[in-house]
Parts: structure tokens; C-alpha cells; sequence
């Protein structure tokens, strides 16, 4: 039984303008508000926003946040990426299966609690985490989830479990976290004090052109991973035809060990808003929108009282500092649960109220983006950088950084070492250098840039962090000596697998191949043949993949091939009697022996 | 010199590839002047009486005794090939692997519309050999050399595979001769 | 004629209108680049990536990609072939395709690319996944079981038939096809007239009544290797 009424519904739908494009909110409405977006809850949606219900079908199944089946009014997502396993996320998962009394994808039989695993929920450095409806749980021990379940037995509401409150904006009203912003080393151009409105002012005491030539001059470079220059981005959109065009804030980070934006939204979000003020003028732009990811619900307030801050001071509205004919408003999309919609193509869809699926490229977003119009994603890092450029300007930019990649950038270092936290580095740091700095000097492999990164082995570390060695949207991942890389492997490529939006063959099929090749590894049944199948086939999923995220879901193996050879070397052995290893014949009889009750003669044990 | 020795089996399988194999007509007596015949259906010896140049393997595993007759081939075959459909990929006894054996049992002696058995027995003799959880694929079992695809591969495909392996040359089919059907 | 586009497949000197894709174009010039989700007249989609060339050294799936001048493209390669033949066997692997017993066998596009590439087995292990069928409808099934996901039938019905019958749900390996309807494809407004109803490469989507209608040996893909009809304009 659904728990909402269709007239809850229409009032939902008619909340968004009874807009199909704006279909992402209604959804997390109802879900929100049910529980559930039930069959009746889908037929009802479509009737109001004149689709297909199969389109809506399509986009609940499409989204973790989402479901069709009733949820407890209490959900409890508990993150079991990498590093929370590494941290000790078994037994934190178990006490709340014992407290509870129920698995995982179980709810309580009052219907009142769920339990659910989430991928990287962006708090690598305080794990084991969870997230209990919006609200964040760190550094979670088997005592905490005693008390966890004992507290939302009692009142049901998750809003009463924080007992200390985070530093910085996490203690403030409109946070009200336990969440740690865990800033370990603050750079010139994130951290430090900058002088609110001055790089906004300077921007619009120029024209747009000499706004983006600024910005080409620093040579700033998308900070998301990709790297793509900024400047041009922008000349390509404001050169694009169409009367209306957007700037989109990509704040869905959810590459696995990835938390810096968490960070800046939390504490600078301010200046994150300026850098897109500055970049929807840069491309004539009079609407900006922030992609959030829904794990970050708990910023929401925070985000969106800082809006109405900068619509109260005219830095939003209508002639932005009295700028004539520069009007210029900021809303924030909420996202659903999907690592794919950190692809930009897939971000549009997802603002557009699909599914995030990518789109074909091209068109590019520059040429025709969010609903057909030239549309700039940009990371929340990059805007930051772009407010302190125009602030500070282009030369006092490029001062620190490397050649090739001025600047600095923001490091989420999680795993085995004993500070992790959020770093600003210059680019060009050295991976020993950073090893040094955060106390993890006997690592085993370091993660660079994620999973859809490069796992790098001591020989690598004399290499540097920048975009013309090793490049990285912000995730570093220590893995200490005792552990064991093709585990992590293929933990990484059950992530992939569970975020590829399945729209094309080779990501769809081809990373649950690598995953039951490496795991056939790991149980002692590979052969040395196996590793040049998996090398193949990683190479065909790298190549033919539609979008970035199939484009380097094989690098966990491919990387680790590489880099930790000789320990898939030493788990392979040559099958020499033409049996398959993999076929376990007592398992294969398991069944059959249970209903006849009897043994096999055949193959005794 | 002694003729290179060929075995032959239908595991769950219907004989169709035996059948086709028949089908060579008279090119038949010819590969008795190039082979002899060890364990088959076609001569029917039971058990092997020695090495084998190559096995050919119907059906795929959808029982013990079918693994313990493949593993004896592979055992005893230099170059084994697995012939036809149900060999490569489980072939229509794989129909049953989307639901479990218990299922499976029930549909085919209790609960089928068209089941007959009054005393609702599911046969369970010593005699008669234990189902497996699914049919396997018969290369998922024991390493296959080749394949030859077809539900049966007709005959001029395993005469063409039969000859090359006898002649030394690869295996290669032409187009008309890869067919899944 | 300035405004044709000159550009080059695997050396061979190819003319483009404006708009075309590489693949459009390649077939005009009698160059064959396999291909399964794309079909003439429909929306390019992108999903199989079995058309994947490489473009200025740089991959691309011809079907989306525009011509472009000077543009240098690698369409018969040996890595090529490689990846296309893993793609093939990945989507045997991931659904059921029982050929033997498939109305569809002799004239089905993604048996022939296997057969033009000379597969006779996948090299992957099956994974013999539980799929359903819905044939409540009147005059067609859906075999699940058989689906790529290639999206055809989703444009033919949406931009064809102007209906949106189909769309998918779910997502990466759970992704499948789903019908507008509380649950059942009876409940739709498919007809047997539809466009969508014609273009399922595979035997996904099937036409009761009709069964095993051609007999074997005269089939589309029996003796003559899908692509041949593109490359026959080239001799």
C-alpha cells in the first residue's frame, strides 16, 4: 500500500510546474514523502506531467535513491566502499543486522527501519560511514550501532542521533552534522581567506571575452579529472548558438575515495557560487545549476541559504551588481544515487529528468547541452579556482603549480596513513613527498584519481601528481603492506558494475567478465592464460566504451596487471590434465544429493 | 603404422550429432580407411581400450555419469571437440539452468500439465545417476580443443573438421559451415 | 560539389555529405563497418559499440560520429576485429540465445555477425541469466531472454509509431526492456502494424503465427555474410 494519495501527488507535480523536464524532483518528492514510488505513484505522476509511465518506470529503476518497493520511513545506507572495509565496515554491518534483527535489503518488520548498502558515500577519511535517511554517521563502531538502533527504536528520527557536532559550517544551524571537514593543509587558492564579491566585481568590470581570456591566461584546466581547459570550454559555449544557455556545477563527486567537494561546499560554497556567477556572464549564461549528489543532502540548507544570501546582496537576480542586462539565478538539483551522473552527458540527462543515462557526443554540452541548450559543466573545485583568478588574477595563479599544470589541487587521501583528510597540494607534488606528508610511507600501492584511476606500485612513486603524469580528480586511496591488490581489484570492479548505466555492450557485460576473472583468481583456479584474456578484454571495454566511466572501469585490473604482476603470477598455475579448474563437481551435486538423499557413488569425497 | 583411433559420445544430448555424423553418406567408408574406432555408440565399445587421436563429444553435463564419461575423454583424447550445440553451450537441456534443480524435478514428475504419476514419485534408483545443480557447457568442465556449432553441425562441417585434424591442417570452416541451427 | 566531404577509410578515399555519419557514408561506398543498435531510420543510438573504428587514432562509434574532412578512419583492423568478436561473444554470454530453437535463426543480425566473423564459440563463460517472456499480446511476444537491449524497437515506437511502447528499466546489468504498461505488453497500445514491431534485430521481439516461415538454406544469412549486400555495390 502506497502511503500517499494522488492528490499529494498532483500537488508534488504541480510544485514543479507540472514539468516533465523537471521529473528528478518530483520523484524524490514522492519517494521522500512514501517511501516508494509505487505503481499507483507512477501512473499518477504520469498523468500530471502528460508522459509515458514507462518513462517514469525508467527513471525510478535507474536511480539507488529510488524504489518501487516500500522503504522504512528510516533508511540506513551504510557505506561499504574499499576503505570502510578496510576500516572495519564487517562488523559494523553485522551489529546493525543483529541489532536490527534483519539482512541487508531488509526492512523491519514494523516497516519502520531499512537496511541497505551505498557505495562511496564521500567520507572515505571518517569511515566506516553511513548515511541514516540525510543525515551522515561517521566513524562507526559496533557500540555506536548499538546505540544507533537503540535511539531510532525510541524516537524514529534520525535528526536525534548527533551528539557532537562537526567543526567549522558542520556545527552550524543549517548543517547540524557530525561530519568533520577534515581540512589537513590549506593552499593559497581554496582555503585561504579570500575577499568575498572581489573577484565577481573585478569579472564584471570586463567584458565576457577578457573574463574567459583571463581565465585561458591562468590555463586553468577542469579539476573533475578530464582536464579539459577551462577558457575554452567557455569561448565554445558563449560561441555556440542559442538564445539561452547554462552553466552547471557538477558537485556529484562520487568517485570511490573522493570527498574534497564535500569540503568546499561545506566551506566555501560561497566562492564556489561566485566562480559560476563569473563563468554565467564569461558565456552569457542567466541560469546556473548545482548538481548535487544526493548523499550530500545534508548540505541542502546550508547551499541553499547562502543562495538566498547572494539574491539578498543582488550577487544573484536581476542586474548582478548593477550590471545591466546580466541577470543571473543559481538552483540546486538534487541527484538520486547514481555515480554515473558525475559523467557530464549523464548529469544533463539527469537534470532533465531522465535517466542518467550519457548522451552521444558529439553534440557536446558546449554546442547543445541541457535541454538542447550550450550548456558549461564544471567542476565545484574549478568554479572555486575561477573566483580566486579573477580576484587575484592569472599570474598570481599560475605562481604556484607546475609547468604544465598551475596551481594547486585539492587531494581527498583516505586508506592505510595516519592523517587522511582533505590536502591542497601545489600540482607537481611528488607521490613520495605526499606519502611523507600524511604518514604512510610503507604503502604497499597508492589509488591515483580513483578507481577509474591508477593503482601505482612503489616504483611510481618518484612520479608526479599533475595532468601530464599522474592525473586525478582528487581521490588518493593508501593501501598499507598487508593488503591484498587484487582483492582491492575487484572490489573496484564490482563497484563499476553496480554504477554502469548499461546503455552500452562492453561496460554492461564486460566489467562483470573482469570481475569473475579476477575472482576466479583469487580462488586459486586461474591459469597464467587467464591474465592475457582479462588484458584483452579490459583493453576491448577501455576502447569501445561509450562514455568515461566504461572508458576506465578496466584500469583497476588493467593497472594492478601491470603493477602488481607477480602477484597474479604467483595465484595462477597451469591446469596440466585438461580439467577445469573452476568446475567443482561436489558443489555441482550439492542439490541433487540433498533431494534423492543419497550420495554420489561416482565421486566419493 | 597403425590408424589414429576416434571415440565418440552423446552426453545430454539427443543424438542428432551422431546422427549427422551418419550423414556422411559414404564418405563414411572412407574415414574408416583413415580411423578406427574406439569407445562409441557407433561400434559400441563401453570403455576405452587406449589413447585416442580425438575425441567428439555430444551434449553437454547435465548429470554425474556425463562428467565422469567427459573426464574419461579428456583423459583419453589428444584433441577433444565438442560437437554441436548442446556440447558448446548446454543446448536445450540448458533450459533448465534459469531455475533451480528442485524446480526443475517437480515441473518434470509432479507438476507438469502433461505429468502423469499417480504416485507422485520423482525416480530416485541408486541406479540412476545424480542430477547436477545445472547443465554445464562441456568446456566448462574439462578444456575443449574445438568446437563445431550446429543443432546437429551438419555433416560436411565434422567431415571437414574430421579430415583437417586427420590431415594435419587447421580447422577453419568456411562461412557456410558456421551455423548455430 | 564543395560542399562533400572527402575522407579516408582504412586508405580507401570516401565522399560524405554534410550530416552523414562515417557509417552513412561508409555504406554508400560499399565499405561494410558491422553494426548491430543501428538501423537505417532510426536515431543513431550508440549502445552496441560493435561499429567502433578508429578515428584520427582516437575510437569512435561510427554510427554517431560525423564525417569530417581529412578524417582518417580504421575500420578493418586485426584489434578491431579483436574487440568486435569480444563484443559479439559478450552478448551471447549475457542473454539466453537458443539458435536451435529461435524463430529468428537464419535472419537474425547478431547470429550473422558471429558467422561473418567465424565464431564458433564465445570465449566467455555463460552466464545463463533468469529473463522473462510476455506473450499476453495478441499477435506478439517478447523473449526477453533473446533482448541486446539495442533500443530499436524503443525509437521505432517513440519516433516512428509515434507511441513510446517500449522503454528500458533498471540499469547496468540489471537494465531491461520494459513495456508502457502496469505490466503487461496486452496492455499496451502495440499494434502488429508497428514499425517497432519489425526491427528487432534478434528474437526479441517476434510475430505470432508466423514460426520457422523460411526454410533453412533460404535464408538472409545462410549462405551470404551479413554486410555483403553493402559491399556488393562495391564491385
Amino acid at each position: 500500500m502506497s502511503k500517499i494519495t494522488e492528490a499529494a501527488i498532483k500537488e508534488i507535480c504541480a510544485s514543479c510546474g507540472n514539468d516533465r523536464d523537471r521529473l528528478m524532483d518530483v520523484v524524490n518528492a514522492v519517494q521522500a514523502k512514501a517511501g516508494c514510488v509505487s505503481d499507483e505513484s507512477i501512473e499518477a505522476i504520469a498523468k500530471q506531467l502528460s508522459c509515458h509511465r514507462v518513462e517514469v518506470e525508467s527513471v525510478v529503476s535507474f536511480y539507488a535513491f529510488l524504489s518501487k518497493e516500500q522503504k522504512g520511513s528510516v533508511v540506513i545506507r551504510l557505506c561499504n566502499d574499499v576503505v570502510d572495509k578496510m576500516n572495519g565496515v564487517d562488523a559494523v554491518a553485522k551489529a546493525f543486522e543483529d541489532e536490527l534483527g534483519i539482512k541487508f535489503g531488509q526492512t523491519t518488520d514494523d516497516g519502520k527501519i531499512t537496511l541497505e548498502y551505498a557505495p562511496c558515500i564521500g567520507m572515505c577519511d571518517q569511515a566506516p560511514a553511513a548515511l541514516i535517511n540525510n543525515e551522515v554517521m561517521t566513524y562507526l563502531s559496533t557500540d555506536k550501532v548499538k546505540e544507533i538502533v537503540k535511539n531510532l527504536k525510541a524516537c524514529n528520527d534520525p535528526a536525534k542521533l548527533k551528539h557532537r557536532l562537526g567543526d567549522g559550517n558542520n556545527a552550524s544551524e543549517m548543517v547540524h552534522s557530525v561530519v568533520h571537514n577534515g581540512i589537513r593543509k590549506k593552499g593559497p587558492v581554496i582555503f585561504a581567506d579570500y575577499d568575498k564579491e572581489a573577484g565577481l566585481k573585478n569579472a564584471l568590470a570586463m567584458s565576457p571575452v577578457e573574463v574567459i581570456n583571463e581565465i585561458k591566461t591562468a590555463r586553468l584546466r577542469g579539476r573533475g579529472g578530464a582536464g579539459f581547459p577551462t577558457g575554452m570550454k567557455w569561448e565554445f559555449t558563449r560561441a555556440a548558438e542559442g538564445k539561452k544557455k547554462y552553466i552547471i556545477c557538477n558537485a556529484d563527486e562520487g568517485e570511490p575515495g573522493t570527498f574534497k567537494d564535500r569540503a568546499i561546499l561545506t566551506e566555501r560554497a560561497d566562492l564556489m557560487f561566485e566562480g559560476m556567477t563569473v563563468g554565467g556572464y564569461a558565456i552569457g549564461a542567466d541560469s546556473g545549476i548545482v548538481y548535487l549528489r544526493a548523499e550530500y543532502a545534508y548540505l541542502t540548507k546550508l547551499l541553499e541559504k547562502i543562495l538566498q544570501d547572494r539574491r539578498n546582496a543582488n550577487l544573484l537576480g536581476k542586474n548582478v551588481l548593477g550590471k545591466k542586462g546580466f541577470d543571473f539565478d543559481i538552483r540546486v538539483q538534487m541527484g538520486a544515487g547514481a555515480y554515473i551522473c558525475g559523467e557530464e552527458t549523464a548529469l544533463i540527462s539527469s537534470c532533465e529528468g531522465l535517466r542518467g543515462d550519457p548522451k552521444n557526443r558529439p553534440p557536446f554540452p558546449a554546442q547543445k547541452g541541457y535541454l538542447g541548450h550550450p550548456t558549461s559543466v564544471n567542476n565545484v573545485e574549478t568554479l572555486c579556482c575561477v573566483g580566486r583568478i579573477l580576484e587575484m588574477g592569472a599570474a598570481w595563479f599560475a605562481e604556484t603549480g607546475s609547468k604544465g599544470s598551475p596551481s594547486t589541487k585539492l587531494l581527498s587521501i583516505s586508506g592505510d596513513c595516519q592523517m587522511p583528510g582533505v590536502y591542497e597540494f601545489p600540482f607537481g607534488v611528488k607521490v613520495s613527498e605526499l606519502l611523507k606528508e600524511i604518514g604512510a610511507e610503507n604503502a604497499q600501492a597508492v589509488l591515483v584519481g580513483g578507481p577509474s584511476g591508477q593503482i601505482i606500485g612503489k616504483a611510481d612513486y618518484e612520479r608526479t601528481i599533475c595532468y601530464d603524469d599522474l592525473a586525478t580528480g582528487g581521490a588518493v586511496v593508501v593501501f598499507g603492506p598487508e593488503r591484498n591488490m587484487l582483492e582491492i581489484a575487484a572490489e573496484y570492479m564490482e563497484f563499476f558494475i553496480e554504477e554502469s548505466c548499461g546503455y552500452c555492450t562492453p561496460c554492461r557485460v564486460g566489467n562483470v567478465l573482469l570481475k569473475n576473472g579476477l575472482d576466479k583468481i583469487l580462488a586459486g583456479k586461474g591459469e597464467p592464460g587467464d591474465l592475457a584474456m582479462l588484458e584483452e578484454l579490459g583493453n576491448t571495454v577501455k576502447t569501445t566504451s561509450r562514455c568515461g566511466l566504461g572508458q576506465t572501469s578496466a584500469n583497476p585490473v588493467l593497472s594492478t596487471l601491470k603493477n602488481f604482476r607477480s602477484t597474479y603470477e604467483s595465484l595462477v598455475k597451469e591446469s596440466k590434465d585438461g580439467m577445469q579448474p573452476m568446475f567443482d563437481i561436489s558443489a555441482a551435486l550439492n542439490d541433487a544429493e540433498t533431494i534423492a538423499d543419497r550420495k554420489s557413488v561416482i565421486f566419493k569425497n | 603404422m597403425a590408424k589414429p583411433k576416434v571415440a565418440t559420445t552423446s552426453l545430454a544430448g539427443c543424438f542428432g550429432c551422431h546422427m549427422s555424423l551418419l550423414d556422411i553418406d559414404d564418405r563414411i567408408l572412407k574415414l574408416v580407411e583413415l580411423v578406427d574406432f574406439d569407445k562409441s555408440p557407433i561400434d559400441d565399445i563401453k570403455e576405452f581400450t587406449g589413447q585416442c587421436a580425438i575425441g567428439l563429444v555430444e551434449g553437454g553435463c547435465a548429470n554425474e555419469e556425463n562428467v565422469r564419461v567427459l573426464q574419461d575423454f579428456r583423459k583419453h583424447c589428444d584433441i577433444l571437440i565438442s560437437v554441436g550445440d548442446c556440447a558448446t553451450m548446454g543446448g536445450l537441456p540448458a533450459l533448465r539452468n534459469t531455475i533451480t534443480l528442485e524446480e526443475c524435478l517437480n515441473e518434470a514428475y509432479l507438476d507438469g500439465p502433461t505429468v502423469y504419476n499417480p504416485d507422485g514419485v520423482i525416480p530416485n534408483d541408486k541406479e540412476i545417476p545424480l542430477c547436477l545443480d545445472r547443465v554445464y557447457p562441456c568446456n566448462e568442465v574439462v578444456k575443449i580443443d574445438y568446437n563445431l556449432p550446429g543443432c546437429p553441425p551438419s555433416a560436411d562441417t565434422l567431415w571437414e573438421a574430421l579430415v583437417a585434424l586427420l590431415t594435419d591442417k587447421p580447422v577453419s570452416l568456411p562461412y557456410e559451415l558456421i551455423k548455430y541451427d | 560539389m564543395s560542399d562533400k566531404i572527402t575522407f579516408t577509410i582504412d586508405g580507401v578515399e570516401v565522399k560524405a555529405a554534410k550530416g552523414q555519419t562515417i557509417l552513412q557514408a561508409a555504406d554508400e561506398a560499399g565499405i561494410y563497418i558491422p553494426r548491430l543498435c543501428n538501423m537505417s531510420g532510426l536515431i543513431p543510438y550508440g549502445s552496441c559499440r560493435v561499429c567502433t573504428v578508429i578515428v584520427n587514432g582516437r575510437p569512435q562509434s561510427a554510427c554517431t560520429q560525423p564525417a569530417a574532412e581529412g578524417m582518417i578512419v580504421e575500420n578493418e583492423t586485426e584489434e578491431l576485429l579483436t574487440h568486435r568478436k569480444n563484443i559479439v561473444d559478450m552478448l551471447f554470454v549475457e542473454g539466453n540465445h537458443y539458435c536451435m530453437s529461435c524463430e529468428k535463426s537464419g535472419n537474425c543480425e547478431l547470429q550473422a555477425l558471429a558467422y561473418r566473423f567465424g565464431i564458433a564459440a564465445p570465449k566467455y563463460p555463460y552466464m545463463f541469466p533468469n529473463r522473462s517472456v510476455d506473450a499476453t499480446h495478441p499477435d506478439i511476444f517478447i523473449d526477453r531472454n533473446r533482448c541486446i537491449l539495442c533500443a530499436r524497437c524503443v525509437r521505432a515506437s517513440r519516433d516512428l509509431d509515434g507511441k513510446g511502447v517500449f522503454e528500458f528499466v533498471g540499469r547496468g546489468p540489471n537494465k531491461s526492456i520494459a513495456v508502457n504498461a502496469n505490466a503487461r505488453l496486452k496492455d499496451t497500445n502495440l499494434d502488429i502494424t508497428d514499425k517497432a514491431v519489425d526491427v528487432c534485430p534478434v528474437g526479441a521481439i517476434i510475430k505470432k503465427r508466423v514460426g520457422f516461415a523460411v526454410p533453412i538454406g533460404q535464408r538472409k544469412y545462410d549462405t551470404k555474410p551479413i554486410g555483403s549486400e553493402i559491399e556488393a555495390q562495391n564491385k
